[in-house]
């Protein structure tokens, strides 16, 4: 089954989210629609879904005209979606969200749950999708939750899959897999959407890929193309992957974390004895698979975990059950993992997030009394320099892009005089232009004698930051690597192998 | 209300498309319950009901009687020009006073929700807030001697401190333990109700000569000076809550405590992480809510019924929700809305006695006004409105939150 696109043109408002979109997938392709973000993708794909009506243009199933006012629609003329986030019941079973929608009855309106396990084994044992039925989503790893969302799509006979981001939430190990699972699909015809910014996993899966910028396709490409030529074209202008950087300058210890450990509430431990030091015009980036603790350190640092043992100093002052407020005001910047949760305040102006840790103090503020004029002035200036595209200053922090709300968050952090920058994943779900700033600013953070702490699952990202690479792994650090260290051995270290395990061999 | 619907809109200011919006379908709700409400009146009313079988005299008398329900209803809460030629000018405004004196209580109380909203906690509260402060203001009111001026100072600010930590000892159970604040003050109000119902069982509570639930008068040293004579019952307690919204906004708008109570409100994860201390916002909002709330009840017994009563706090703590959800959390909005509804409260007691329209209709208005800004997706249909923004104010949260 084939899908075609033609002329599709989406507006909102003043903005052209799709500008007259020609697109064509084959049976057995995987297409990779590839752009920044706020080009249009996903806005494209829910016009396909039915989530949006287009404003011209058609939609052609297998070359025939097809009017979809619907996801109903959609799914009956098998198109199939996974969205970014995941559209499943968490404290349902994998059979019961599967079923969802379109429920196997037996007399008197009782589930039969047996038909569906039976049809899950038959369907995930053909395309080497591996899914307890009766787990329940929320016990599951994010990576099985997906292959829920795409197992669901095959039951309902999807012959087009789209895939709207897939990878932003997945582990390097699982997004391995995934692109396993959908080289197995289109190898049995299914049609397949890929819509990414990355590039690496469009070269690596795709056979065919589309580039959007603005709302408008700019090009095609095959996965043969360069990286560079990739990104330009999304882009629209050069752009380095790789950051220029001088040799590390370190001079004195800023950051000195001895025997430190996390728990959490109910007494298990996050962070296991943990030891390492960061001197200033150093970046100590920490490596490991998501969920071994590099998250809760990172909190840890600042007095966002509540039950902490060891020591923190920072420039000699200790900060073990410090309150947030006051390791701030010890001189770290905090860059958190997730900016719409922990870094914004979506409903506030743009002004207002940048003095979210600093509103209670001069110039801002005397005493009780705030002073909005000066809070506003301020923020064009920072606005300017980290150049986040917007409205202006009274705009709402929501309103941004991604990589605009990343930069509004260091533009609030960097701009206080702080020793330590401390960013948690800091280019996660960030386009290629966005990266290239951030990386560029936390470089620039360290030759002028900051210490920084980063802690990323993207493998790229600490090989390409790090000044020192320290691994986690359940918890502790298992070692600290020199940013020279290949891959492979930084993969095994990710996976708790280290050379004194017997019968493993680093090169 | 719905002239607010004209404010300016602009493309490129995001923020102030989405307030219009909100203004424009809390606007639109009234009007909508307005509506139904005459649709009530007219099929409540025999001599509509009558003409079923014909429909054109159905429509035409039932339009009638809607009609004059809400003349009377308006006559009742502004103007009435047969109270005037009875008794001259300022008699003729009594209806006015009578919106005003309803209204005093209920935009001090709706401050008090409203002010909650903003810091994401739902104080349902007001009712056992307005009582403390009752007590607090009528205490001071009735048993303390002092000189004229000094004396309504110092009943006021006993008022506001009964309201305030009543309202802060929620909020204390809440940052310290976890306590959903809505639990623990619906459970306060009847602990207030009933403290209140003993009290006035005492010796100290009881007036002389009287076996009924009511405390001995307050001296006039303690009371709200009247603002247009002694013939109508308006009095400065309006100006006092008037000021509190100004002090509201002001709070909000103008100090680090108001930027720290909208961040836990807008989004408490964001505030902790940025060093705001959340639980001390949720001590410190509270206590400035019970706060608001106990100044209406101070103005309760300190100017409208100049004694301490069983039924002092009436249903005011409920209404002020009602209130603060029209006023959709702004100072500005919850005046509005205390006056449309004290309008209404007033009004509504006119028309049953003019045109026998039960005085219920008002609150079925009430709540559908409630009911209409809760689902703003109906509202929007009903008018053909495209759907706007997020609304700034979340009106309905989880258990958990």
């Amino acid at each position: 089954m084939s899908l075609e696109l033609r002329g599709i043109t989406k507006r909102f408002g003043p903005l052209i989210a799709n500008d007259s979109i020609n697109l064509k997938v084959e049976a057995g392709e995987i297409h990779a629609l590839l752009g920044e973000n706020g080009a249009g993708k996903s806005t494209l794909m829910n016009v396909v879904y039915g989530l949006l009506q287009p404003d011209s243009g058609e939609i052609l199933i297998d070359g025939k005209p097809l009017k979809i006012t619907g996801p109903s629609d959609a799914l009956a003329a098998g198109i199939g979606m996974v969205h970014q986030h995941f559209m499943l019941v968490n404290v349902f079973s994998v059979a019961e969200n599967i079923m969802l929608g379109n429920e196997h009855v037996r007399g008197f309106g009782f589930l039969d749950l047996d038909s569906a396990r039976d049809e899950i084994r038959r369907v995930s044992t053909e395309y080497g999708l591996d899914v307890d039925p009766d787990a329940i989503i929320e016990e599951l790893p994010v990576g099985i939750q997906q292959r829920v969302e795409i197992l669901r799509a095959l039951i309902h006979n999807a012959k087009v899959l789209i895939l709207d981001e897939p990878t932003a939430v997945l582990t390097p190990q699982e997004t391995d897999e995934l692109l396993t699972i959908m080289r197995n699909l289109s190898s049995s015809g299914t049609a397949i959407v890929f819509i990414t910014h990355k590039l690496r996993e469009v070269q690596e899966a795709a056979d065919r890929i589309t580039v959007i910028r603005l709302g408008k396709v700019v090009g095609e490409a095959l996965p043969s193309a360069t990286q560079e030529e990739l990104a330009t074209m999304m882009v629209g202008r050069p752009v380095s992957l790789t950051v220029d950087k001088e040799p590390a300058k370190p001079n004195k210890i800023i950051l000195a974390v001895e025997h430190l450990t996390v728990r959490d509430a109910t007494g298990r431990t996050l962070v296991s004895d943990v030891t390492f030091e960061i001197r200033g015009g150093e970046i100590l980036a920490i490596a490991g698979v998501q969920g071994n603790g590099q998250s809760e350190l990172a909190e840890a640092l600042i007095g966002l975990q509540e039950f902490v043992h060891g020591s923190i100093k920072v420039d000699g002052q200790e900060l073990v059950g410090a309150s947030v407020h006051k390791s701030l005001a010890a001189g770290i910047a905090y860059v958190p993992e997730s900016r719409e949760i922990d870094g914004l305040v979506g409903s506030f102006s743009l002004a207002e997030n940048l003095v979210l840790d600093l509103h209670d103090l001069p110039p801002y503020a005397s005493g009780i009394l705030m002073f909005p004029k000066k809070v506003k002035e301020d923020a064009v200036l920072r606005i300017a320099e980290f150049d986040v595209r917007t409205t202006g200053v009274d705009a709402t922090a929501s309103s941004l892009s991604g990589g605009n709300k990343q930069k509004l968050v260091l533009a609030r952090e960097l701009s206080r005089p702080v020793k330590l920058v401390v960013a948690s994943q800091p280019t996660r779900g960030l386009d290629v232009g966005s990266i290239e700033f951030v990386h560029k600013r936390i470089i620039s953070e360290r030759d002028s004698g900051r210490a920084v702490f980063i802690s990323s699952t993207e493998l790229d990202e600490v090989l390409e930051l790090a000044d020192r690479i320290a691994v986690m792994y359940r918890g502790k650090i298992i070692a600290i690597v020199p940013p020279d260290t290949s891959r492979a051995q930084l993969g095994l270290l990710m996976a708790g192998i280290t050379d004194s395990t017997p019968g493993t061999q680093a090169s | 209300m719905s002239t607010d619907a004209k404010i300016e809109t602009s493309p490129d200011q995001p923020r102030h498309r989405d307030s219009s919006r909100v203004v424009l379908v809390s606007g639109l709700s009234v009007v909508l319950a307005m509506f139904v409400g005459g649709i009530l009146i007219a099929l409540s009313d025999p001599d509509v009901t009558r003409h079923l079988s014909h429909p054109l005299t159905f429509v035409k008398d039932g339009f009638a009687s809607a009609a004059k329900a809400y003349y009377a209803l308006f006559q009742g809460a502004i103007f009435d020009s047969s109270m005037m030629q009875a008794g001259g000018v300022v008699r003729g405004f009594n209806p006015l006073s009578e919106t005003i004196v309803a209204t005093t209580p209920l935009l001090c109380a709706g401050l008090a929700v409203a002010l909650a909203f903003r810091a994401g906690l739902f104080n349902i509260g007001a009712q056992g807030q307005i009582i403390f402060g009752a007590i607090s203001a009528s205490s001071v009111g009735f048993m303390l001697q002092l000189p004229f001026g000094i004396h309504l100072i110092v009943a006021i600010a006993a008022g506001i401190i009964g309201g305030a930590l009543y309202g802060g000892f929620a909020g204390f159970l809440k940052a310290r333990f976890g306590a959903h604040e809505v639990i623990v003050t619906i459970m306060l109000n009847y602990v207030a109700l009933n403290f209140l119902g003993w009290l006035l069982s005492t010796r100290p509570y009881l007036r002389h000569g009287r076996n009924d639930p009511i405390s001995p008068p307050i001296h006039s040293s303690a009371a709200f000076p009247l603002l247009a004579g002694s013939s109508l019952r308006v009095n400065s307690g309006i100006l006092v809550a008037l000021a509190a919204a100004v002090f509201v906004g002001w709070l909000l708008n103008r100090t680090t405590l108001g930027f720290k109570f909208r961040a836990v409100g807008a989004n408490s994860s964001a505030a902790r992480t940025a060093g705001i201390s959340v639980p001390r916002a949720y001590i410190g909002v509270m206590l400035i809510s019970g706060g608001l709330a106990g100044l209406g009840g101070a103005t309760q017994v300190l100017g409208t019924e100049r004694s301490l009563t069983g039924g002092v706090a009436a249903s005011l703590g409920f209404d002020a929700i009602t209130v603060a959800l029209l006023g959709r959390g702004s100072p500005l909005g919850t005046v509005l809305a205390a006056l449309l509804f004290g309008g209404l409260r007033a009004g509504g007691l006119a028309m049953q006695a003019k045109t026998g329209t039960p005085l219920d209709i008002v609150l079925v208005i009430q709540a559908l006004v409630v009911l209409f800004i809760a689902a703003p997706a109906l509202v929007r249909s009903v008018f053909r409105l495209r759907a706007g923004g997020a609304s700034t104010l979340s009106l309905s949260k989880g258990w958990n939150g």
